[in-house]
């Protein structure tokens, strides 16, 4: 593994060995000194082109876990703003030998084309609407903390996955790793080709309810409403949120899951959000874990 | 330029591919053609066991000037075009200032005719600065000297079914055509590449390819309702040559182009997000691909034109969306003909001079180009070495700019020379 751009480009055993690297790490957050000094020395850039606190702030103190010395590298009052090119950005990072670059970007690629202008490991921080590789390690990484296993557990991923990198990433890894993944969302905000997809698809989440281990909701912004993709926000909370009602249609044992950030009577009601089901700050907390894992797997070499 | 006024001696070159025969070159036209010709004033040219076409023409080119000179010049482009086998291209109006004017038209006319390495013919805009609501001036730019017959605002559709129809009207009284880039514009709000399994993956936004065979069949109808000429760039579609071939049987006026690379790239390239595969149309399937080579076969899609984009390295050195859209193609397009029709066997080179000079010429009404090889007729000649093989560098095209797709890519065949009505625009492969 030289960078982590896709979770496509896991194999069932790099995979694997990212989620069980990451359980190793865990155990030094439990600690009062919580440092190792794995990657004393290196050097790891968070190049944002986005604003997210959540993944920015998990990223370095994963980064500062391993004793790496972490530049934020934001877009705004930058020289990116003053309209330097992605390219040019990426050839100073190289001249100040960053090691490891973490990357989100708006675009879709923009973490491939990052790659192919440095020498040191890039890691995909989200791109476009294309993919986040370690959101989707860190999901996997909660459902075999919670259940015990990966494989044979059916998971539905709930909302905008037309427009969702968490969703292709989840796809990708969920079905190397033997899950059953079903995408539940209104067609307009199912890819044209999703049947071609590793994962089933419904429109119907009632339906899809009953027989899930996992329910993964994703962030949908009222804002689509105004290019047609659903009438209003309420009709899209009535079809597809999971409130009260529907969390009683699950089995007992199944787990409520989201990326953040929520909205909260969008796609989850505020009483699913906090319920015990939820893994919401499990998710958070497990995101430095398998971000430790990612960053030492790719630098932590000679 | 040298030779200028000299007599140029074709010996044993291939007439469309057909038997070898001398052609004599004189004065601007061609003096003779036949076996064992002799001409002692006349440079001898040998081309034993080239290929003769007439010049090409090229319906479809991005000549950037005025306004992006760092990308192509008229001057540059005539180059490129000549290097190609071209001797008439014509330069499309989407330039800054827009050539919707007499006066602009002209301006790039004038350029062409000082380059002298190809006759540029300028296209006019339809709208006033491609803006899509007013008509352009048509008349003017029609009865200036650039003699405008081909109207296009293309890179923009004119997607307002009204003004298309008042524009297919117009231009009918100086038997002027609608060239239309069909590209419904709601349908391809931030569009990236084809919509189908690779932009779904690849998390790039979607361009169906309904948005263009939609509007395709309402500019069909048009046409044949108001008794007009229509033509359609950059065919790009399965279902659009499906919709142009009902259109013809039905008696319909139109006429269309398909892009070298559609006849050889699909959106599969897209997966490296390296954007010199972004382009407008966008790059579809294998399946688009076959159906558009069977096309131009069988004269459903009437001509190859370029589409030549040239765009400034900074324009591809991007992320996927940000990055400008379009292609080289001028000094590659006849290698990628034959690679994709002529060595498959779909179309003879006789089909290819119809395809890539006859054809074109007529539709943009082109008097002194697309002429056979026959004494009496202008002197615009192509020879062409079809068993070779060269590998594409870009720093090598003449082009100003670099942005081709088959940098590194062995294509075959190569332009030995080009005679723009008795001049050597080329000559030994090298730009005169």
């Amino acid at each position: 593994m030289r960078h982590l751009l896709s979770t496509g480009d896991l194999s069932r055993d790099e995979a694997t060995l990212v989620l069980d690297t990451a359980a190793e790490l865990a155990q030094v957050s439990g600690r009062s000194v919580k440092k190792l000094p794995t990657l004393r020395g290196r050097t790891v850039v968070n190049l944002f082109y986005e604003d997210s606190t959540r993944t920015r702030t998990s990223f370095e103190l994963a980064a500062k876990r391993l004793s790496a010395d972490v530049i934020n590298f934001s877009a705004k009052g930058s020289s990116v703003s003053k309209g330097e090119s992605l390219k040019d950005t990426a050839l100073t990072l190289q001249a100040m030998g960053a090691d490891g670059v973490v990357v989100r970007h708006p675009a879709s690629g923009a973490a491939h084309r990052l790659a192919g202008w440095v020498d040191g490991a890039v890691l995909n921080a989200g791109d476009g609407t294309h993919e986040h590789p370690t959101q989707a390690l860190l999901d996997a990484y909660t459902m075999r903390a919670r259940t015990g296993r990966v494989e044979g557990l059916r998971v539905a991923v709930v909302g905008d996955v037309l427009h969702s990198r968490v969703a292709r990433s989840n796809v990708l890894l969920l079905h190397t790793l033997g899950a059953e993944v079903t995408l539940v969302a209104p067609p307009t905000l199912m890819p044209v080709s999703v049947h071609t997809w590793p994962c089933a698809v419904s429109y119907d989440l009632d339906a899809v309810l009953p027989k899930t281990d996992v329910v993964m909701l994703l962030r949908v912004q009222a804002e689509r409403m105004q290019n047609a993709f659903f009438p209003t926000a309420r009709e899209y909370s009535r079809r597809y949120g999971l409130d009260r009602d529907r969390l009683a249609r699950l089995p007992d044992h199944a787990i409520v899951m989201h990326p953040g950030p929520m909205v909260r009577g969008m796609e989850i009601s505020a009483e699913v959000a906090d319920s015990a089901r939820s893994t919401i700050s499990e998710q958070v907390a497990n995101g430095v874990s398998v971000r430790m894992a990612a960053l030492y797997l790719l630098l932590g070499g000679s | 330029m040298t030779h200028s006024s000299a007599a140029h001696l074709i010996r044993g070159a291939r007439l469309t591919g057909r038997d070898p025969a001398d052609i004599l070159i004189r004065d601007g036209v061609i003096a003779e053609v036949g076996p064992g010709l002799s001409a002692p004033d006349a440079r001898v040219v040998e081309a034993d066991g080239l290929i003769a076409l007439p010049g090409l023409v090229d319906l479809h080119t991005h000549l950037r000037e005025p306004g992006r000179e760092d990308a192509e010049t008229v001057a540059s482009g005539a180059r490129a075009a000549a290097a190609g086998g071209y001797t008439a291209v014509h330069a499309m109006a989407n330039t800054d200032p827009v050539a919707d004017t007499a006066g602009v038209v002209e301006q790039v006319w004038r350029l062409g005719r000082e380059s002298g390495h190809c006759d540029v013919q300028p296209v006019g805009a339809v709208t006033r600065g491609l803006a899509g609501e007013r008509l352009a001036e048509l008349g003017a730019m029609a009865e200036s000297a650039a003699a405008v017959r081909v109207f296009s605002d293309d890179g923009m559709c004119v997607s307002d079914p009204l003004l298309m129809r008042r524009a297919l009207e117009y231009v009918k009284a100086f038997d002027g055509v609608v060239a239309q880039h069909a590209q419904d514009p709601r349908l391809t709000e931030g569009a990236q590449m084809n919509e189908g399994v690779v932009s779904d993956r690849l998390g790039l936004a979607g361009w169906p390819a309904v948005a263009e065979e939609a509007i395709i069949a309402r500019d069909c109808l048009l046409t044949e309702h108001v008794g007009s000429r229509l033509h359609v760039c950059h065919v790009s579609t399965k279902g659009s040559v499906q919709i142009l071939r009902w259109a013809k049987s039905r008696g319909c006026d139109v006429t269309a182009e398909v892009t070298p690379h559609h006849l050889l790239l699909t959106d599969d390239l897209a997966e490296s997000y390296d954007p010199i595969y972004k382009v407008n149309p966008p790059l579809r399937t294998a399946e688009d691909v076959q159906a558009l080579r069977e096309a131009l076969a069988d004269g459903t899609i009437d001509c190859v034109a370029t589409d030549h984009a040239p765009h400034p390295a900074e324009a591809k050195e991007t992320e996927w969306a940000t990055a400008a859209m379009g292609m080289l193609g001028l000094e590659t397009a006849l290698s990628i003909v034959q690679h994709t029709m002529v060595d498959t066997g779909l179309l003879d080179w006789a089909g290819v001079a119809e395809r890539m000079s006859a054809a074109p010429a007529r539709i943009g009404r082109l008097s002194g180009h697309g002429r056979p090889i026959a004494p009496g007729e202008p002197a615009n000649v192509t020879l062409y070495e079809a068993d070779t093989a060269w590998e594409v560098d870009p720093a090598a095209l003449a082009s100003k700019s670099a942005n081709t797709p088959y940098r590194g890519m062995r294509l075959p065949g190569r332009v030995t020379a080009t005679f723009l009505r008795g001049t050597p625009t080329v000559l030994d492969g090298k730009i005169q």
